[in-house]
C-alpha cells in the first residue's frame, strides 16, 4: 500500500546500539512525560463521577466517586445536551461527507488530468493554506449574518465543503496509488469522466479518504471559533459551545460540567484508540509537504 | 470503440465522440471549480471586504448605510490604543512562554522514541497525541479545576513535592493562584499550550528522525560516539529542515491563540487582562463593542506582525533549512 507521507514508520536504526544506561533513562522519561499527559484525562473521568464539594476538596479525588449519576441528570437539567451532541455529529458528518466529496473530486483531477494552468491553480490551493484565519472571523460573522445563516449548521460546513488540505492529500494519494493507465483503459471502454472517478477512483482511494474523513470529522467536531460565531441559542450549540456555556463565575456545577466534558472527549478518544495511526498520520501529513 | 484522439478524429466526428471531446477536456475544471467557488466567496471575498472594513467606520447593527469612510484612524486608534498593545504583548509573551518548551522538550522526546523503543513507538505516540484530538473547550475546563488555587491538583503536586526532602526547595512553598494572580495567567496558559501540542510536534519530529539515513549514525557508534554526541552532531544538523517547519507553525498558530485563553480566563482575559490576546481583543471589539471597522484594522495589524515574524524567522533560522528542504 502506498503511504500518504514520511509518517512514523519502523525505526530506521538498529537495535542495540544504544547504552543500556541511557536506554532506562530515556525509557523512564518516556513513561513519566507519557503519564503527564495521560493526567489530565485521567481527572476528566474521576472528576465527573464527583460532586462539585468534592472536586474542590483537601486532597482533590484521585479516584471514581459515585455521584456520576447525579452530575448527568444535573447537566441535563441545565442543558439540551443531547441536543447539543446531535448538533455536534450532524456538523461533523455533514463536513465529513461534502468534504470527502469535493476534495476526492478535485485531488482526481489535480492527479490524473493535464490541463492548462494546473500547477499555477494547485499553486493556488495550497497558498490559501498560509492565510491566517483571524484575519477571516470579522467578515465571515458579517457575511453569515448578512446571508441570514446564522443559527444554522450550514454556515459552517459549506465554506468547508473543498477544504485546500483536503484536495492536497486526495492528489498526493490518487497520484501515488493508482496507475494511470487504469483511467486510460476505462476511458477506451466508454466510459464518462465523472464515471471514471465513481466506478474507479473513488472504490480505489478507501484509505485516503479514510484518514480524511477521520481529520474532517475530528476538527469539527472539536471546532470552537466558528460554532462561537454562528451558534447563539443553547438549542443550537455543538456540544463544546454548550459546555463553555455552562462555565458561569461562581455557580458553576462543576460535577456536571465534567459529565459533559467526558461525554464530549470520550468519543472522540474510542474513534482515536482504533484509528491513531491513520489520524496522526492525516493531521501531520499537510504541514509536512504543504 | 477508439480512443478519442483529438487530432487524428477530427475530419468525422460523431456526436458521441464531439461529447467525449467537450467532457474530457472540461472536465478537470468542473472537478476543481467546488473549490475556487467556496475561496472566492467565504476566502476570497470576505479578505477584501475585511481590508474595505478597516478604513470605514461602521456598527453593523445599524445596517449598511451607516458605513463612513474614516481613512487610517481605525489603525491609528488601535496603535494609540494601550489595551491593544497589551494584548500584542501578552500574545507575544505567551507564545514565547508555549513555544520554546514546547521545541526544547518535543526534541529530545522524538530523539527518545526513536532511538530507543521500536515496539513502543505507536502506543507512546498517541499517548503524546491525544492532547491534541480532544476538544480545546474540555481540555481548558479540565484545567481549569487543575489549576484551582485552594484545592487544585497542580498546587497539591507542588506542596507535596515541597515537602520532599533534598529536591523540596526547588518547588514554592506557598500555593500558587495561578488564574487570579497577574504574574501567573501567562504561564498557565501557556502551560495548556505545552500540554496539548507537545505531541503534535513531536510527531512532526519523528517523521524528520525517520529521513536520517542510519549508516550515518552506524558510522559514529564505529567511531565511537556517544549517544549525546550522535543527537548534538547528527540528528540537530539533519533535523534542522523540519524544525523550521515546525516552529513556523508553532508561530503562526501561537500569534493567532484565542480557545485556551478564553476558556481559561472566562473570555474576560482574566486578572489585569493579563490573558488577553490579540485575536481575543479584536473578537471582543467586534462583538461586544460592535465596531467592525475597527476588529477588521486589527485583524491586518496582526497580520502585518505574523508577517514581519514569519520572515524574522525565515532569515536567521529558514535559510539553509528551507534550501535543503527541497
Amino acid at each position: 500500500m502506498a503511504t500518504l507521507a514520511p509518517t512514523v514508520k519502523a525505526p530506521t536504526r538498529p537495535r542495540g546500539t544504544v547504552r543500556p544506561l541511557s536506554r532506562w533513562a530515556a525509557v523512564a522519561l518516556l513513561f513519566l512525560g507519557a503519564l503527564l499527559t495521560v493526567a489530565p484525562f485521567y481527572f476528566m473521568f474521576v472528576f465527573a463521577t464527583h460532586t462539585r464539594a468534592e472536586i474542590f476538596q483537601i486532597p482533590p479525588p484521585t479516584w471514581f466517586g459515585e455521584a456520576a449519576g447525579r452530575n448527568y441528570d444535573s447537566l441535563l437539567e441545565r442543558l439540551p445536551f443531547w441536543r447539543n451532541l446531535w448538533n455536534s455529529l450532524y456538523l461533523a458528518l455533514m463536513s465529513t461527507v461534502t468534504t470527502l466529496f469535493f476534495c476526492s473530486l478535485a485531488g482526481f483531477a489535480f492527479a490524473m488530468y493535464n490541463f492548462r494552468f494546473r500547477e499555477g491553480l494547485f499553486g493556488v490551493v495550497l497558498a490559501t493554506l498560509l492565510i491566517p484565519s483571524a484575519l477571516n472571523i470579522v467578515p465571515f460573522a458579517l457575511i453569515m449574518q448578512a446571508l441570514g445563516w446564522i443559527n444554522t449548521p450550514r454556515a459552517l460546513w459549506v465554506p468547508g465543503m473543498a477544504s485546500a488540505f483536503g484536495i492536497f492529500l486526495m492528489r498526493q494519494y490518487i497520484g501515488s496509488a493508482i496507475p494511470k493507465e487504469l483511467v486510460e483503459a476505462a476511458r477506451i471502454d466508454g466510459a464518462s469522466e465523472f464515471g471514471i472517478y465513481r466506478k474507479i477512483i473513488l472504490p480505489l482511494c478507501g484509505p485516503a479518504l479514510a484518514t480524511l474523513g477521520l481529520v474532517t470529522f475530528v476538527n469539527s467536531w472539536n471546532s470552537f471559533v466558528g460554532p462561537l460565531i454562528i451558534f447563539r441559542t443553547a438549542e443550537t450549540y455543538t456540544a463544546p459551545l454548550a459546555l463553555r456555556s455552562l462555565q458561569g463565575i461562581a455557580n458553576t456545577d462543576w460535577g456536571a460540567l465534567m459529565c459533559g466534558v467526558a461525554l464530549t472527549v470520550l468519543p472522540l478518544l474510542i474513534v482515536f484508540v482504533f484509528f491513531s495511526r491513520q489520524l496522526i498520520e492525516g493531521l501531520t501529513s499537510g504541514s509536512l509537504k504543504g | 470503440m477508439q480512443a478519442p484522439l483529438p487530432t487524428s478524429a477530427r475530419p468525422r466526428l460523431t456526436p458521441r465522440a464531439r461529447w467525449d471531446n467537450f467532457q474530457r477536456r472540461y472536465a478537470p475544471y468542473i472537478f476543481i471549480s467546488p473549490f475556487f467557488i467556496l475561496f472566492a466567496i467565504f476566502g476570497l471575498f470576505p479578505i477584501v471586504f475585511s481590508l474595505y472594513l478597516a478604513f470605514h467606520s461602521w456598527q453593523p447593527a445599524a445596517g449598511l448605510g451607516d458605513m463612513k469612510l474614516v481613512g487610517w484612524r481605525n489603525f491609528t486608534d488601535n496603535l494609540t490604543d494601550p489595551t491593544f498593545w497589551q494584548s500584542l504583548r501578552n500574545t507575544i509573551v505567551i507564545g514565547l512562554e508555549s513555544g520554546i518548551p514546547q521545541h526544547l522538550i518535543a526534541i529530545p522526546l522524538a530523539f527518545a522514541i526513536h532511538m530507543g523503543l521500536r515496539r513502543m513507538q505507536g502506543i507512546l505516540t498517541a499517548l503524546y497525541f491525544a492532547p491534541y484530538i480532544t476538544s480545546v473547550v474540555a481540555i481548558t475546563v479540565i484545567f481549569f479545576t487543575l489549576f484551582s488555587w485552594q484545592y487544585g491538583v497542580v498546587n497539591a503536586v507542588l506542596t507535596s513535592l515541597h515537602n520532599l526532602p533534598v529536591i523540596g526547595g526547588l518547588f514554592p512553598e506557598e500555593k500558587i493562584n495561578w488564574l487570579g494572580n497577574r504574574n501567573f495567567v501567562q504561564p498557565a496558559v501557556a502551560t495548556v499550550v505545552v500540554w496539548r501540542y507537545v505531541g503534535w510536534n513531536v510527531v512532526l519530529y519523528l517523521s524528520g528522525l525517520q529521513s536520517i539515513p542510519k549508516d550515518l549514525y552506524e558510522a559514529a557508534s564505529v567511531d565511537g560516539a556517544t549517544t549525546w554526541q550522535q543527537f548534538r552532531f547528527i540528528t540537530l544538523p539533519l533535523l534542522r529542515p523540519i524544525m523550521f517547519v515546525a516552529v513556523t507553525l508553532t508561530l503562526i498558530g501561537n500569534l493567532q491563540l484565542f480557545e485556551e485563553p478564553y476558556i481559561l480566563t472566562g473570555d474576560s482575559g482574566g486578572i489585569g487582562n493579563m490573558g488577553l490576546t490579540t485575536v481575543m481583543y479584536m473578537y471582543r471589539t467586534y462583538n461586544f463593542y460592535g465596531d467592525a471597522g475597527l476588529a477588521a484594522a486589527m485583524s491586518w495589524l496582526l497580520f502585518i506582525v505574523i508577517g514581519v515574524l514569519t520572515l524574522v524567522n525565515n532569515r536567521i533560522f529558514g535559510r539553509s533549512g528551507l534550501a535543503r528542504a527541497d
